[in-house]
């Protein structure tokens, strides 16, 4: 087997090897994470004041829609591949993951799903318009002519996560160092294998519906026409079936990196290691019957209203397990407070937080009030941004110094932290209150009396972005320079990534690691 | 390959190109669809890369197997890979099945005023009512023959006992069916190492897989030509023509790989008793595509 990486520009093209596609997901997420930064502040720009001032409505509505794909499908999704890929074989002793050529299919498909995606700003019409959860009619009877290229990315990019997925569960299966039983795996690999199981499920669905759009679009089928006896609700349905469980792919792979995390920095085993496996399953398996409580208010029968409300709500205890035994890792433990480590904690609550606005969203009465106000979005964006977002900024801060080998300036990670972690809130806390006081999502302009609040989350905004970018600086000093890592990096962490050197050899294990675990 | 157990593949072009061929394919789609004249060539020469891009892949797949590269563990991950990637499949069939049963079930009564909704009903579609096969819309309804969305002249259903032997969904079903078995004693053939029964059996099942394609173009232009079914005769149509026609393009796919299979073996001699996953995986598929049509079978037309 060939040793060390090509020369030039075809080792990344032609590559095999996991760490190289590892660093190519993980930069093209950090691109796509600013690109979708970049439209989420042309957003609030617009927002700072009541009034149009600097976008026309249309064009505001093609941000929110493409700030919201670019973010789901460009920034988090691909984040967590990314980190699957440096990280899963590393974890289970494996040399690679089981398809490698089909690993750089997965990763290569991306950079032209997303040209195609984002050329429709240029388009005639301009790009689509319609939220990202293109809803028919409009992303239908009412849409630009760009949809059509709109779907044909969603197609694509749907071919390269099932893809990324099945080889994530082929290499989970297959590949483990002999004695790594599964309840000996770490829990990022847990929690990465049930995700793949639900990208398997779910991404062949949401091809599905994009499907039928293409055909209502131009072939003159029926399915979301009342016309011809199909129903625009029926897109909803098999939307939030794809939709649902979509956001616990968000999620799923942040509670395995926390939960690698805590126990590193509070010098604790974590607590209750099968219980996190157990309601992970959970949470997966009920992520499939609760998608209808984003369609309380279209008008469902009563029995669906209750039983919709009533799965949501019981999503809330294995959730709660969770955020249980994080806390108990952490209880007496001797805690010290590196980067990762403080974008983990920030993680347990605020994440919470959002856990809860969840909650509130779930009970169907409320939810009328609740529904397309800025409520939900204050919702979402807490499990997002200090949920997905915070999660994969601490493993990139936590394994840096294994991917590169050299140590991350600790006192900018640390200004860092607290400027995202003031700037979201200054952001995001405010919506719950212009959203209860009545202000619809996705609109230009809006009536004076929620003039403050807006100020305020335009504010934050701004401060979040400009802590990103110091991200990015830190994270380019550490692997150009920078103190060396020595191979356990942290004190006594847990896992087979820290008994090999940092830098991790380009294939990190050739014959299978012995394997002991401590729990 | 030296030194260590664990298999790595060497660099390789196969992944960019194709991504870079499914791209061009759907570019090309989507500029066609909307009119543009160089949507058809973009499509082509998409089309043409990627398929040039996979046959190379497979070959190189099937002699680095030949050469003995690839160990129990890979080959084991060929597996795991086929079988997840026949439940994506599954799934993404799913949807359209649970469509039809959402819209007949649900949807249609709704329409017809069933539900708190009745009033609006009334206001919207006074006049129509759910049946399912939908031939009357609430277009039409409504505006009878002015209406933009019409239901179809006939439907496919069900004829009846005594229609039966003359029904071609019915012999569409057997010839399926058969197909099965006869893929499934190919199998039992190259385990036991009856070269000559492997290329019967598969031979067979390929040329059925052919008959049932033909059977079904035939429908489809007895549908558009005789019974004013087309895939714009309102939902019935839609979910009529999508599903059947998802499925028909399953079946082409398998009839193709089947096909090569049997080229593999009949010219190459390819397959051995104990190592023939290159043709297992085609009949997982193939078995597969027979558990969707005897779906189809109930839900589109015995009970459609
Ligand atoms: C305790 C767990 C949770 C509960 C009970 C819950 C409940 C809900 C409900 C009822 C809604 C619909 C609100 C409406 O549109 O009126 C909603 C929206 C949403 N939730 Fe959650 N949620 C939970 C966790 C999560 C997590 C973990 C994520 C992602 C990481 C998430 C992402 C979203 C998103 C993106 C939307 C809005 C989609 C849209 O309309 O654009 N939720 N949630
Ligand atoms: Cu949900």
């Amino acid at each position: 087997m060939a040793h060390g990486p090509a020369k030039g520009i075809t080792r990344w093209l032609y590559t095999t090897n996991h760490k190289d596609i590892g660093s190519m997901y993980l930069w093209f997420s950090f691109a796509m994470f600013f690109l979708g930064g970049i439209f989420a502040l042309v957003i609030r720009a617009e927002l700072f004041q009541p009034g149009l001032q600097i976008v026309d409505p249309n064009f505001f509505n093609q941000m929110t829609t493409m700030h919201g794909l670019v973010m789901v499908f460009g920034a988090v999704m691909p984040a967590f591949v990314g980190l699957a890929n440096w990280m899963i074989p590393m974890q289970i002793g494996a040399p690679d993951m089981a398809l490698p050529r089909m690993n750089n299919w997965s990763f290569w498909i991306l950079p032209f799903a997303f040209a195609m995606l984002s050329s429709t700003l240029f388009m005639e019409g301009g790009a689509p318009n319609f939220g990202w959860t293109f809803y028919a009619p409009l992303s239908t009877t009412y849409a630009p002519p760009s949809v059509t290229f709109f779907i044909f990315a969603v197609h694509i990019m749907g071919a390269s996560s099932i893809m990324g997925a099945i080889n994530i569960i082929a290499t989970i299966v297959n590949m483990r160092a002999p004695g790594m039983t599964y309840m000996k795996m770490p829990l990022f690999v847990w929690t990465w294998l049930i995700t793949a199981f639900l990208l398997i499920a779910v991404m062949p669905v949401l091809a599905g519906v994009v499907t039928m759009m293409l055909m209502d679009i131009h072939f003159g089928t029926s399915f979301f026409d009342a016309a011809g006896g199909g129903d625009p609700v029926l897109f909803q349905h098999i939307f939030w079936f794809f939709g649902h469980p979509e956001v616990y792919i968000m999620i799923l792979p942040a509670f395995g990196i926390v939960s690698a995390i805590i126990p590193t920095f509070a010098r604790k085993p974590l607590f209750g290691y099968s219980s996190m496996v157990y309601a992970t399953a959970a949470i997966a398996f009920l992520s499939f019957v609760v998608w209808a409580h984003h369609m309380f208010t279209v008008g469902l029968p009563i029995a669906g209203e209750l039983f919709f409300m009533w799965a949501t709500m019981l999503i809330a205890v294995p959730t709660g397990v969770k955020v249980f035994n994080w806390v108990a890792t952490m209880f007496k433990g001797a805690m010290t407070f590196e980067t990762p480590m403080l974008f983990s904690i920030a993680f347990v609550i605020l994440f919470t937080i959002g856990g809860f606005s969840g909650l509130m969203l779930a009970i169907a009465p409320a939810d009328f009030q609740y529904h397309d106000t800025y409520f939900v979005v204050a919702h979402f964006h807490y499990v997002l941004v200090p949920g997905a977002i915070f999660s994969i900024t601490a493993g990139v801060y936590y394994w840096l110094p294994k991917w590169c080998g050299n140590m991350y300036n600790e006192t900018m990670g640390k200004v860092h932290f607290w400027l995202a972690f003031i700037g979201l809130n200054v952001t995001f806390f405010p919506m719950h209150f212009s959203g209860l006081a009545g202000m619809p999502r996705r609109i230009p302009d809006y009536n004076m009396m929620f003039a403050d609040w807006n100020m305020i989350s335009s504010v934050g905004a701004f401060l979040f972005g400009a802590a990103q970018v110091m991200f990015l600086y830190n994270v380019i000093a550490t692997i150009v320079g920078g103190k060396k890592a020595t191979a356990e990096v942290w004190e006594n962490p847990e896992g087979l990534e820290w008994t090999v050197p940092s830098p991790a050899p380009y294939h990190t294990f050739s014959e299978p690691p012995e394997f002991k675990s401590s729990h | 390959m030296s030194g260590g157990t664990y298999y790595v593949p060497e660099q390789s072009r196969l992944p960019i190109w194709a991504s870079f061929g499914l791209f061009l394919t759907v570019f090309g789609a989507a500029n066609w669809i909307n009119g543009s004249s160089a949507g058809p060539w973009l499509f082509f020469a998409g089309g043409l890369t990627f398929a040039a891009v996979l046959w190379n892949w497979f070959s190189i797949v099937i002699s680095e197997n030949m050469a003995g590269l690839n160990s129990p563990q890979l080959k084991h991950s060929y597996v795991i890979g086929m079988g997840w990637f026949i439940f994506s499949e599954v799934m993404f069939f799913a949807a359209f099945f649970g469509a039809l049963f959402y819209i007949r079930t649900l949807a249609l009564p709704w329409l017809a005023g069933e539900g708190d909704g009745g009033a609006s009903s009334e206001l919207l579609w006074p006049g129509f009512e759910a049946q399912w096969p939908l031939m009357t819309t609430p277009d039409m309804a409504v505006n009878g023959e002015e209406a933009l969305r019409k239901g179809p002249e006939q439907s496919m259903s069900w004829p009846g006992f005594g229609a039966l032997l003359g029904w071609l969904p019915f012999w569409n079903t057997v010839i399926l069916l058969s197909s099965s078995v006869t893929v499934h004693f190919a199998h039992t053939a190259i385990k036991n190492n009856n070269r000559k029964q492997f290329n019967i059996m598969l031979g067979v099942t390929v040329l059925l897989g052919f008959i049932f394609l033909i059977l079904q173009a035939e429908e489809y232009i007895h549908a558009y030509q005789e019974l004013g079914l087309t895939l714009e005769s309102g939902i019935y149509g839609s979910t009529f023509f999508m599903l059947t026609g998802f499925h028909g393009a399953h079946v082409t796919m398998g009839t193709v790989m089947l096909l090569i299979m049997w080229l593999r073996s009949v010219l190459k001699g390819h397959f051995k008793p104990d190592d023939n996953f290159g043709f297992e995986a085609a009949s997982w598929y193939w078995h597969f595509v027979d558990v969707v049509w005897v779906g189809l079978f109930f839900a589109v037309y015995v009970f459609g």
